[in-house]
């Protein structure tokens, strides 16, 4: 018993690597914000060119959306991360990382989107149309407030799950908490880093995960 | 060189397609694996939450926290770094099969844990008072209309989990992203990577379209 | 005879929805200050040429001219020509994340271009005159069926339309609320608006309307005062669906 907590719970260590742990959440939150606000607000952009209804171009949103609610978002990274800045577009781990998440989150941001969207009544188009008010102003006065509040509960569980893919950025070098938490590891040879790190991740994402469940339910009422 | 040569390189492609192939079967085999035992476990956990025991219920809230708020890669460096230092040896695939289920039964367990919740007193209350046990009740009265109810997040789930499995090539495991990823690193082109995101789409996509499909119609029916 | 002038005039009116013809050839003239009924089977093409007549259905053929102007060319500026067109929908149409007050100033803000007080003071002005001052501030969900159908007449009548549409305006009311909906549009016409109304309140047809039409499968059968219409039908058809819709109430 001893030795278990000597290993994964060794404070003399955990203790030198705090400071680098406290840097990793910092970035960690501020990755993490990062594509979140863009993701939601993409993937909103793309909903209301998609209520536009131009064929050609819906068909094409549809394609980039559905493969980027296929592709693993691990893959998306590495292939920004390498890729390209051989194609000529100078991108660091952390410019891959939240460029990746953010479209990653934009697709499905707008799948919901649009489902709400469509699920707004046909009579409160007819009703602004009808007092003289043109679509891009009916769409965003009327429906979209009602939309993006049906879409809310299904949203907060998806930015959830997504924004702790921030971790991925470890693979590229992106120094938020599970990278210094491994290099933790390497340098000490003790795992106490890691389970420092795995409890930075609690005391990060606990609370919102339990936001996100209020979220929902406080979101879910009427209609 | 093109960006077109360095993405889309198909004579590479072609020359990689059967070592990638063989990654894909190993990430098969994965989801195989993980997929009906953290729904197993995922449901186990509904059932426990059923019966309402107090101290059950806030240990099972813990559990399902704790696995949401930890990313899966973090659960999996630790579940295959740890051991070593207890002087156990663990492998690869273990690890990831651990890890996999350990994250996909806090997701399965709040999917199936509001599908039950979301099926009214009305049935609990026919089935029992036509003498159906506790047990009986939960098996073919509750569990079936529930799993029904939240088809569309279970299928979600499951696509999470078969993209989760390219976390696996972090710890070498050779599925599919770890054979793209050999594969550029060899070939220093890029075309392996992009030939990995068409496989990921082309297994996957039908089951998106039918996700799609199917929360459209939930959302409608609000 | 009345000489007032034509505010609607529809010729030879066709619509199909895909292989159905739904409206076989409408020829209706609407004067002004006058409260035209439309009575008329389910499927008899009632609410499909009222919706027409501010294009929130397009016709197959045709022609529509609203006070003049020809509302199918595409020239015509479509929001501009609906602003003189109020319509009152069977499902009130309220926005629900507005107040009343919301509701009925939001054309005047965004299309008008009015700065906030003056919307305002149209709009509770509107809401003054269908008897709801007092309920500005409170928001759709907080409210009776009648009271939202009074805010959607509000909300049409803000905007100073030249003639209003009604789309079976009481259908979706509790019987006990339906009275307070139809003293507005009795007070309405008292003061001299233009309404086209497809209702099957036949008792406020009688006292109120000028004139009634009965339409069935896609063509106006008979026309004229509600006296003539509800007593001496000159049409077999006609009478066929009176005594129909008397036995019923």
């Amino acid at each position: 018993m001893d030795r278990f907590l000597d290993t994964f719970f060794n404070l003399e260590v955990m203790a030198r690597y705090l400071p680098k742990i406290l840097s990793g959440m910092l970035v960690t939150t501020y990755l993490g914000i990062g594509v979140v606000v863009s993701g939601l607000a993409a993937g909103l952009v793309l909903a209301v060119i998609r209520s536009f209804g131009v064929r050609p171009l819906n068909a094409l949103i549809v394609l980039v959306v559905d493969m980027l609610r296929t592709v693993p978002p691990l893959v998306l990274i590495v292939l920004f991360f390498y890729g390209l800045p051989a194609a000529g577009v100078p991108l660091d781990g952390l410019g891959s990382t939240w460029l990746a998440l953010s479209l990653v989150l934009a697709a499905f941001a707008e799948e919901i989107y649009w489902a709400g969207i469509l699920s707004v009544s046909k009579g409160q188009w007819e009703a602004a149309r009808s007092t003289g008010l043109g679509f891009l102003t009916t769409l965003i006065w009327v429906i979209l407030p009602q939309a993006i509040r049906l879409a809310i509960p299904p949203l907060t569980n998806r930015t959830i799950a997504i924004t702790k893919n921030t971790a991925l950025g470890q693979v590229v070098a992106v120094q938020e908490i599970l990278y210094q938490a491994y290099s933790g590891l390497s340098f000490s040879y003790n795992p106490s880093p890691l389970t420092l790190g795995a409890l930075a991740y609690l005391i990060l994402f606990v609370p919102v995960v339990i936001a996100g469940r209020w979220i929902e339910t406080r979101f879910s009422w009427k209609r | 060189m093109s960006v077109l040569d360095l993405f889309l390189n198909l004579d590479i492609m072609r020359q990689a397609f059967g070592f990638l192939l063989q990654g894909l079967g190993v990430t098969l085999v994965l989801c195989a694996a993980v997929v009906p035992t953290a729904a197993l476990a995922g449901l186990a956990i509904a059932v426990l939450a059923a019966l309402r025991r107090r101290w059950l219920t806030r240990a099972l809230i813990v559990y399902v926290d704790v696995l949401r708020a930890l990313p899966p890669l973090v659960l999996l460096i630790f579940v295959y770094n740890a051991p070593p230092f207890m002087g156990y040896k663990i492998s690869e695939f273990s690890a990831v099969l651990i890890a996999l289920t350990l994250n996909g039964s806090s997701y399965y367990g709040e999917i199936f844990r509001a599908g039950v919740e979301s099926i009214g007193r009305g049935s609990w209350e026919a089935a029992r008072s036509t003498g159906l046990t506790w047990a009986q009740t939960m098996a073919w009265v509750i569990l079936p209309q529930a799993v029904r109810n939240v088809l569309p997040d279970l299928i979600s789930n499951s696509l999470e989990v078969v993209k989760l499995t390219s976390l696996a090539s972090v710890v070498a495991l050779h599925e599919l992203m770890y054979a793209a990823r050999s594969a550029q690193q060899v070939t220093f082109n890029y075309s392996p990577l992009v030939l990995a995101v068409f496989m990921y789409f082309v297994i996957l996509w039908p089951f998106v379209r039918l996700l799609s499909r199917l929360e459209h119609q939930k959302i409608a029916a609000h | 005879m009345n000489t007032a002038a034509a505010i609607l005039d529809v010729r030879a009116l066709h619509k199909s929805f895909g292989a159905v013809e739904v409206l076989r050839g409408i020829d209706f003239k609407l004067r002004e200050r006058e409260l035209v009924f439309i009575i008329g089977p389910s499927g008899s093409g009632k609410s499909t040429f009222l919706r027409c007549c501010n294009r929130l259905e397009e016709p197959s053929s045709g022609s529509i001219h609203v006070d003049g102007i020809d509302l199918l060319a595409p020239a015509t500026d479509i929001n501009a020509v609906r602003r003189k067109i109020g319509m009152v929908f069977q499902s009130f149409n309220l926005y629900p994340h507005m107040t009343a007050l919301g509701n009925v100033t939001l054309a005047l803000r965004l299309s008008l271009k009015k700065p906030r007080a003056e919307a305002d003071d149209i709009g509770r002005a509107a809401l003054a005159q269908v008897g709801l001052a007092d309920m500005a501030k409170r928001y759709p969900n907080e409210l009776s069926g009648g009271q939202q159908q009074r805010v959607a007449i509000a909300r049409a009548l803000a905007l100073e339309p030249r003639i209003v549409l009604f789309d079976e305006p009481t259908s979706a009311l509790d019987p006990e609320l339906v009275g307070s909906v139809l003293k507005v549009m009795h007070n309405l016409r008292d003061g001299g608006m233009t309404m086209l109304v497809v209702s099957h309140e036949l008792g406020f047809a009688r006292e109120a309307a000028d004139r009634v039409v009965f339409m069935e499968g896609g063509v106006i059968v008979e026309q004229g005062p509600p006296e003539q219409i509800f007593a001496a039908p000159t049409q077999t058809r006609t009478r066929a669906f009176v005594a129909r819709l008397a036995a019923r109430s």
